[in-house]
């Protein structure tokens, strides 16, 4: 049994992250539907809060509403005027789109319904079984190569980063 | 009530599709973009839920999700480099106007 509290904030955010997603593709302003997806981020922030991963949560803050976001209002503002409209969909595009979203969503929830793992425990009884995530423990993950551990993949990313540092000052640079 | 797996993955399952129907049909290439985010959110979402609702007592579907983020970072970095070096060359970021790879 889940308190109250648990449940009221998982309708508002689910309804947040559905709504704005929503908005997110049909919005014809784009600033507008970069500022709705900020929103859908900061929704998928509050869940992974809720599920116990508080530094998942402000990684998410801090990497996607704070760096991604960023980007992309600068390279629209860079791009467009903020007032330009998208050309209205012709009707074909449109129904593409409508019929393999749709189509797809059906048969995803179709999947998700019949699968076998859920056994319909809830979100307190997972919360009590499971360790805490503290920093020791992410540390530990990140700074082995045991079992179940993640330093090569950690230094991967970290060379990743700074070839993507190089590449995008190469492509974007004026000649 | 209780909160199960299920109520999790719904909301995920939404993102995704709403992500589907933007790429089907926009055309402006920081809109695809944009798509493309709510797509890569609703399958970091499910890692994490699966992670905590499946294997309580693991990290992997954490971890997995730490390193999509900054995946993620990085590809939207270089694309939007790209798109503005083609917003240079083109004059617009429609996605009609990129036919040849090279200028």
């Amino acid at each position: 049994m889940d308190s109250v509290a648990n449940i009221i904030l998982y309708f508002v955010v689910a309804i947040c992250i559905v709504v704005f997603s929503v908005m997110t593709v049909i919005s014809r302003k784009i600033l507008r539907a970069a500022t709705y997806l900020l929103f859908v981020l900061l929704g998928s922030a509050v869940f992974y809060f809720q599920l116990g991963y508080e530094f998942l949560g402000a990684v998410q803050i801090a990497v996607y509403a704070g760096g991604i976001m960023v980007l992309f209002v600068f390279s629209i503002l860079l791009t467009r005027r903020p007032d330009d409209k998208a050309p209205l969909l012709d009707s074909h595009r449109r129904a593409i789109g409508i019929s393999v979203s749709v189509i797809g969503a059906v048969l995803l929830i179709l999947a998700v319904a019949t699968m076998p793992l859920i056994d319909g425990k809830s979100l307190t009884t997972v919360l009590s079984e499971g360790p805490d995530v503290t920093m020791a423990q992410i540390g530990y993950l990140f700074t082995g190569s045991g079992k179940f551990q993640y330093l090569l993949p950690f230094e991967a990313i970290s060379v990743l980063l700074l070839a993507c540092i190089i590449g995008g000052v190469t492509v974007a640079r004026k000649r | 009530m209780d909160l199960t797996m299920l109520w999790y993955l719904v909301p995920s399952i939404i993102m995704f599709a709403a992500g589907v129907y933007g790429f089907c049909t926009r055309k402006n290439m920081i809109a695809l973009l944009l798509s493309l985010e709510l797509m890569l959110n609703a399958a970091d979402l499910n890692f994490v839920v699966f992670n905590r609702f499946l294997f309580p007592d693991m990290f992997e579907g954490m971890v997995f999700t730490l390193f999509a983020i900054a995946i993620a970072a990085a590809e939207t970095a270089i694309a939007i480099a790209i798109i503005i070096n083609i917003y240079r060359e083109v004059g617009n970021t429609d996605i009609n106007s990129v036919k040849q790879m090279k200028f």
